[in-house]
Protein backbone atom coordinates (compact mmCIF):
# COMPACT_ATOMS: atom_id res chain seq x y z
CA UNK A 1 0.00 0.00 0.00
CA UNK A 2 1.58 3.27 -1.05
CA UNK A 3 1.34 6.20 1.35
CA UNK A 4 -0.84 8.90 -0.12
CA UNK A 5 -0.88 11.40 2.73
CA UNK A 6 0.69 14.76 1.87
CA UNK A 7 1.63 13.43 -1.53
CA UNK A 8 -0.03 13.91 -4.88
CA UNK A 9 -1.01 11.05 -7.16
CA UNK A 10 -1.20 11.65 -10.88
CA UNK A 11 -3.52 9.46 -12.96
CA UNK A 12 -3.91 9.61 -16.74
CA UNK A 13 -7.35 10.14 -18.29
CA UNK A 14 -7.06 8.94 -21.85
CA UNK A 15 -9.66 6.18 -22.21
CA UNK A 16 -12.94 4.71 -21.04
CA UNK A 17 -11.13 2.36 -18.68
CA UNK A 18 -9.08 5.22 -17.20
CA UNK A 19 -12.39 6.74 -16.04
CA UNK A 20 -13.14 3.58 -14.08
CA UNK A 21 -9.65 3.55 -12.58
CA UNK A 22 -9.85 7.24 -11.59
CA UNK A 23 -13.24 6.65 -9.90
CA UNK A 24 -11.83 3.66 -8.04
CA UNK A 25 -8.79 5.64 -6.89
CA UNK A 26 -10.93 8.50 -5.54
CA UNK A 27 -13.32 6.07 -3.85
CA UNK A 28 -10.44 4.42 -2.03
CA UNK A 29 -8.80 7.71 -1.06
CA UNK A 30 -12.12 9.10 0.21
CA UNK A 31 -12.72 6.00 2.33
CA UNK A 32 -9.20 6.16 3.79
CA UNK A 33 -9.54 9.84 4.66
CA UNK A 34 -12.79 9.06 6.50
CA UNK A 35 -15.57 10.30 4.23
CA UNK A 36 -18.94 8.71 4.98
CA UNK A 37 -20.78 6.73 2.31
CA UNK A 38 -22.87 9.63 1.01
CA UNK A 39 -19.81 11.92 0.85
CA UNK A 40 -17.84 9.20 -0.93
CA UNK A 41 -20.65 8.70 -3.43
CA UNK A 42 -20.92 12.43 -4.12
CA UNK A 43 -17.17 12.87 -4.57
CA UNK A 44 -16.84 9.82 -6.84
CA UNK A 45 -19.81 10.99 -8.91
CA UNK A 46 -18.30 14.47 -9.27
CA UNK A 47 -15.02 12.79 -10.23
CA UNK A 48 -16.78 10.80 -12.92
CA UNK A 49 -18.40 13.91 -14.41
CA UNK A 50 -15.17 15.92 -14.42
CA UNK A 51 -12.94 13.11 -15.65
CA UNK A 52 -15.36 12.46 -18.51
CA UNK A 53 -15.24 16.16 -19.42
CA UNK A 54 -11.43 15.93 -19.47
CA UNK A 55 -11.67 12.95 -21.81
CA UNK A 56 -14.54 14.01 -24.06
CA UNK A 57 -14.13 17.81 -24.26
CA UNK A 58 -10.45 18.18 -23.39
CA UNK A 59 -9.25 15.33 -25.59
CA UNK A 60 -7.70 13.57 -22.59
CA UNK A 61 -5.49 14.74 -19.76
CA UNK A 62 -4.86 13.72 -16.19
CA UNK A 63 -6.10 13.97 -12.61
CA UNK A 64 -4.03 15.01 -9.62
CA UNK A 65 -5.29 13.83 -6.24
CA UNK A 66 -3.94 15.29 -2.99
CA UNK A 67 -4.90 14.38 0.55
CA UNK A 68 -5.13 17.53 2.70
CA UNK A 69 -4.81 18.09 6.40
CA UNK A 70 -5.93 21.35 7.99
CA UNK A 71 -5.76 21.15 11.77
CA UNK A 72 -7.85 18.14 12.68
CA UNK A 73 -9.78 18.23 9.45
CA UNK A 74 -8.84 16.07 6.51
CA UNK A 75 -9.84 16.51 2.94
CA UNK A 76 -9.13 15.69 -0.67
CA UNK A 77 -8.28 18.00 -3.53
CA UNK A 78 -8.74 16.78 -7.10
CA UNK A 79 -7.56 18.61 -10.19
CA UNK A 80 -8.69 17.61 -13.68
CA UNK A 81 -6.27 18.98 -16.23
CA UNK A 82 -6.42 18.92 -20.00
CA UNK A 83 -4.65 20.72 -22.81
CA UNK A 84 -7.70 20.82 -25.02
CA UNK A 85 -9.53 23.66 -26.76
CA UNK A 86 -10.56 25.33 -23.50
CA UNK A 87 -13.96 26.78 -22.65
CA UNK A 88 -14.92 29.97 -24.47
CA UNK A 89 -17.59 31.00 -21.98
CA UNK A 90 -17.10 29.33 -18.56
CA UNK A 91 -20.19 31.00 -17.14
CA UNK A 92 -22.36 29.54 -19.89
CA UNK A 93 -20.66 26.14 -19.50
CA UNK A 94 -21.64 26.14 -15.82
CA UNK A 95 -25.32 26.54 -16.68
CA UNK A 96 -27.63 23.56 -16.06
CA UNK A 97 -28.61 21.97 -19.33
CA UNK A 98 -25.93 23.66 -21.44
CA UNK A 99 -24.03 21.09 -23.50
CA UNK A 100 -21.77 21.01 -26.52
CA UNK A 101 -21.03 17.30 -26.25
CA UNK A 102 -24.45 15.75 -26.70
CA UNK A 103 -24.80 15.04 -22.97
CA UNK A 104 -27.37 16.25 -20.51
CA UNK A 105 -25.41 19.39 -19.69
CA UNK A 106 -25.33 18.51 -15.99
CA UNK A 107 -21.63 17.62 -15.73
CA UNK A 108 -19.99 20.85 -14.60
CA UNK A 109 -22.92 22.46 -12.81
CA UNK A 110 -23.88 19.16 -11.17
CA UNK A 111 -20.33 18.37 -10.06
CA UNK A 112 -20.06 21.80 -8.45
CA UNK A 113 -23.11 21.06 -6.30
CA UNK A 114 -21.57 17.78 -5.08
CA UNK A 115 -18.39 19.26 -3.56
CA UNK A 116 -17.47 21.98 -1.04
CA UNK A 117 -15.11 24.02 -3.24
CA UNK A 118 -14.96 24.28 -7.02
CA UNK A 119 -12.76 26.35 -9.31
CA UNK A 120 -12.57 26.37 -13.09
CA UNK A 121 -9.68 27.90 -15.02
CA UNK A 122 -9.78 27.88 -18.77
CA UNK A 123 -8.40 29.84 -21.66
CA UNK A 124 -9.39 29.21 -25.25
CA UNK A 125 -6.67 27.17 -26.91
CA UNK A 126 -4.82 26.48 -23.67
CA UNK A 127 -6.86 23.84 -21.95
CA UNK A 128 -8.97 23.61 -18.84
CA UNK A 129 -8.25 22.86 -15.19
CA UNK A 130 -11.09 22.12 -12.80
CA UNK A 131 -10.17 21.78 -9.13
CA UNK A 132 -12.55 20.49 -6.46
CA UNK A 133 -11.97 20.13 -2.73
CA UNK A 134 -14.03 18.31 -0.15
CA UNK A 135 -13.57 17.93 3.60
CA UNK A 136 -14.49 15.16 6.01
CA UNK A 137 -17.74 15.84 7.91
CA UNK A 138 -17.13 19.57 7.30
CA UNK A 139 -19.60 22.31 6.78
CA UNK A 140 -22.46 21.52 4.42
CA UNK A 141 -21.81 22.93 0.97
CA UNK A 142 -23.70 26.14 0.17
CA UNK A 143 -26.69 25.29 -1.98
CA UNK A 144 -26.20 28.00 -4.51
CA UNK A 145 -27.99 27.30 -7.73
CA UNK A 146 -29.52 24.04 -6.58
CA UNK A 147 -32.26 22.87 -8.93
CA UNK B 1 -15.77 10.86 -28.39
CA UNK B 2 -15.15 8.19 -25.79
CA UNK B 3 -12.10 5.98 -26.18
CA UNK B 4 -12.26 2.29 -25.53
CA UNK B 5 -9.58 0.13 -24.00
CA UNK B 6 -8.13 -2.66 -26.10
CA UNK B 7 -9.69 -5.28 -23.83
CA UNK B 8 -13.34 -4.27 -23.79
CA UNK B 9 -15.29 -5.09 -20.63
CA UNK B 10 -17.58 -8.13 -20.78
CA UNK B 11 -21.16 -7.29 -21.81
CA UNK B 12 -23.80 -7.18 -19.11
CA UNK B 13 -25.95 -10.38 -19.30
CA UNK B 14 -29.65 -9.95 -20.08
CA UNK B 15 -31.77 -12.69 -18.43
CA UNK B 16 -35.27 -13.71 -19.43
CA UNK B 17 -37.96 -14.17 -16.79
CA UNK B 18 -41.17 -15.04 -18.64
CA UNK B 19 -41.78 -11.97 -20.81
CA UNK B 20 -39.56 -9.81 -18.58
CA UNK B 21 -35.94 -8.96 -19.29
CA UNK B 22 -33.90 -8.83 -16.08
CA UNK B 23 -30.59 -6.98 -16.04
CA UNK B 24 -28.36 -6.80 -12.97
CA UNK B 25 -25.73 -4.07 -12.95
CA UNK B 26 -22.73 -4.50 -10.66
CA UNK B 27 -19.99 -2.20 -9.41
CA UNK B 28 -18.35 0.14 -11.87
CA UNK B 29 -19.92 0.03 -15.32
CA UNK B 30 -17.73 1.19 -18.20
CA UNK B 31 -19.28 3.65 -20.64
CA UNK B 32 -18.87 1.18 -23.49
CA UNK B 33 -20.63 -1.61 -21.56
CA UNK B 34 -23.53 0.72 -20.73
CA UNK B 35 -23.99 1.68 -24.38
CA UNK B 36 -23.73 -1.97 -25.42
CA UNK B 37 -26.42 -2.85 -22.87
CA UNK B 38 -28.73 -0.16 -24.29
CA UNK B 39 -28.31 -1.69 -27.74
CA UNK B 40 -28.76 -5.27 -26.46
CA UNK B 41 -32.00 -4.54 -24.57
CA UNK B 42 -33.53 -2.56 -27.43
CA UNK B 43 -32.61 -5.30 -29.89
CA UNK B 44 -34.04 -8.04 -27.65
CA UNK B 45 -37.36 -6.22 -27.29
CA UNK B 46 -37.66 -5.56 -31.02
CA UNK B 47 -36.26 -8.78 -32.43
CA UNK B 48 -36.86 -11.41 -29.74
CA UNK B 49 -36.69 -14.30 -29.23
CA UNK B 50 -40.13 -14.05 -27.60
CA UNK B 51 -42.28 -11.04 -26.70
CA UNK B 52 -41.04 -8.64 -24.01
CA UNK B 53 -43.57 -6.84 -21.83
CA UNK B 54 -41.18 -5.32 -19.33
CA UNK B 55 -37.58 -4.64 -18.41
CA UNK B 56 -36.27 -4.71 -14.85
CA UNK B 57 -32.86 -3.14 -14.23
CA UNK B 58 -31.44 -4.07 -10.83
CA UNK B 59 -29.01 -1.35 -9.75
CA UNK B 60 -28.66 -2.42 -6.09
CA UNK B 61 -25.02 -3.32 -6.77
CA UNK B 62 -24.14 0.00 -8.41
CA UNK B 63 -21.86 2.37 -6.48
CA UNK B 64 -22.51 5.52 -8.48
CA UNK B 65 -24.83 6.77 -11.21
CA UNK B 66 -23.40 9.79 -13.01
CA UNK B 67 -25.08 11.82 -15.76
CA UNK B 68 -23.77 9.46 -18.44
CA UNK B 69 -25.22 6.30 -16.87
CA UNK B 70 -28.35 8.24 -15.90
CA UNK B 71 -28.83 9.22 -19.53
CA UNK B 72 -28.30 5.64 -20.71
CA UNK B 73 -30.87 4.33 -18.20
CA UNK B 74 -33.40 6.98 -19.24
CA UNK B 75 -32.83 6.17 -22.90
CA UNK B 76 -33.26 2.42 -22.29
CA UNK B 77 -36.64 3.19 -20.70
CA UNK B 78 -37.60 5.54 -23.55
CA UNK B 79 -36.60 3.00 -26.20
CA UNK B 80 -38.49 0.23 -24.42
CA UNK B 81 -41.60 2.38 -24.10
CA UNK B 82 -41.61 3.08 -27.83
CA UNK B 83 -41.39 -0.68 -28.37
CA UNK B 84 -44.36 -1.33 -26.05
CA UNK B 85 -42.37 -2.52 -23.02
CA UNK B 86 -42.23 -0.94 -19.57
CA UNK B 87 -39.00 -0.42 -17.65
CA UNK B 88 -38.55 -0.41 -13.87
CA UNK B 89 -35.31 0.60 -12.15
CA UNK B 90 -34.94 -1.48 -8.99
CA UNK B 91 -32.90 -1.08 -5.82
CA UNK B 92 -31.23 2.31 -6.21
CA UNK B 93 -28.97 2.81 -3.17
CA UNK B 94 -29.91 5.69 -0.83
CA UNK B 95 -26.48 7.37 -1.26
CA UNK B 96 -26.88 7.16 -5.03
CA UNK B 97 -30.40 8.62 -4.88
CA UNK B 98 -29.20 11.51 -2.68
CA UNK B 99 -26.33 12.21 -5.08
CA UNK B 100 -28.55 12.10 -8.18
CA UNK B 101 -30.92 14.69 -6.73
CA UNK B 102 -28.05 17.01 -5.83
CA UNK B 103 -26.52 16.47 -9.26
CA UNK B 104 -29.83 17.67 -10.69
CA UNK B 105 -30.67 14.36 -12.33
CA UNK B 106 -34.02 13.20 -11.00
CA UNK B 107 -34.82 10.94 -14.00
CA UNK B 108 -38.52 11.87 -14.12
CA UNK B 109 -39.28 9.37 -16.90
CA UNK B 110 -38.06 6.35 -14.97
CA UNK B 111 -40.34 4.11 -12.91
CA UNK B 112 -38.52 2.89 -9.79
CA UNK B 113 -38.99 0.10 -7.27
CA UNK B 114 -37.22 -0.70 -4.00
CA UNK B 115 -36.14 -4.18 -5.14
CA UNK B 116 -36.64 -6.73 -7.93
CA UNK B 117 -39.72 -8.33 -6.31
CA UNK B 118 -41.33 -4.90 -6.03
CA UNK B 119 -40.39 -4.18 -9.66
CA UNK B 120 -42.01 -7.39 -10.88
CA UNK B 121 -45.14 -6.56 -8.86
CA UNK B 122 -45.26 -3.12 -10.50
CA UNK B 123 -45.16 -4.87 -13.89
CA UNK B 124 -48.09 -7.04 -12.80
CA UNK B 125 -46.00 -10.19 -12.30
CA UNK B 126 -46.00 -12.04 -9.01
CA UNK B 127 -42.42 -13.15 -8.40
CA UNK B 128 -43.40 -16.53 -6.94
CA UNK B 129 -45.57 -17.41 -9.95
CA UNK B 130 -42.93 -16.44 -12.50
CA UNK B 131 -41.20 -19.26 -14.34
CA UNK B 132 -37.51 -19.87 -13.58
CA UNK B 133 -35.06 -17.63 -15.35
CA UNK B 134 -33.08 -18.72 -18.37
CA UNK B 135 -29.66 -17.13 -18.42
CA UNK B 136 -28.74 -16.09 -21.92
CA UNK B 137 -25.82 -14.25 -23.36
CA UNK B 138 -26.23 -10.57 -24.15
CA UNK B 139 -26.92 -10.33 -27.88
Amino acid sequence: MHARTASTSRLPITSDSDLAWVRQHVRQAAAEVGFNLVQQTKLVTATSELARNTLVHGGGGHMEATVLREGVTRGIRLSFIDGGPGIADPELAMTDGYSTGGGLGMGLSGAKRLVAEFTLESRPGQGTTVTVTDWVSGVPSPRTGAP
Amino acid sequence: MTGFSAARPAPVPVLTLGDILLVTLQGDLHDGAAEQLQHDITHRIAAGPGPVGGVVIDVSGVDIVDSFLGRVLAEIAANARLLAARTVLAGLRPAVAITLVELGLTLPGLVTALNVDDALARLGRTPSAAPPSHPEEGA
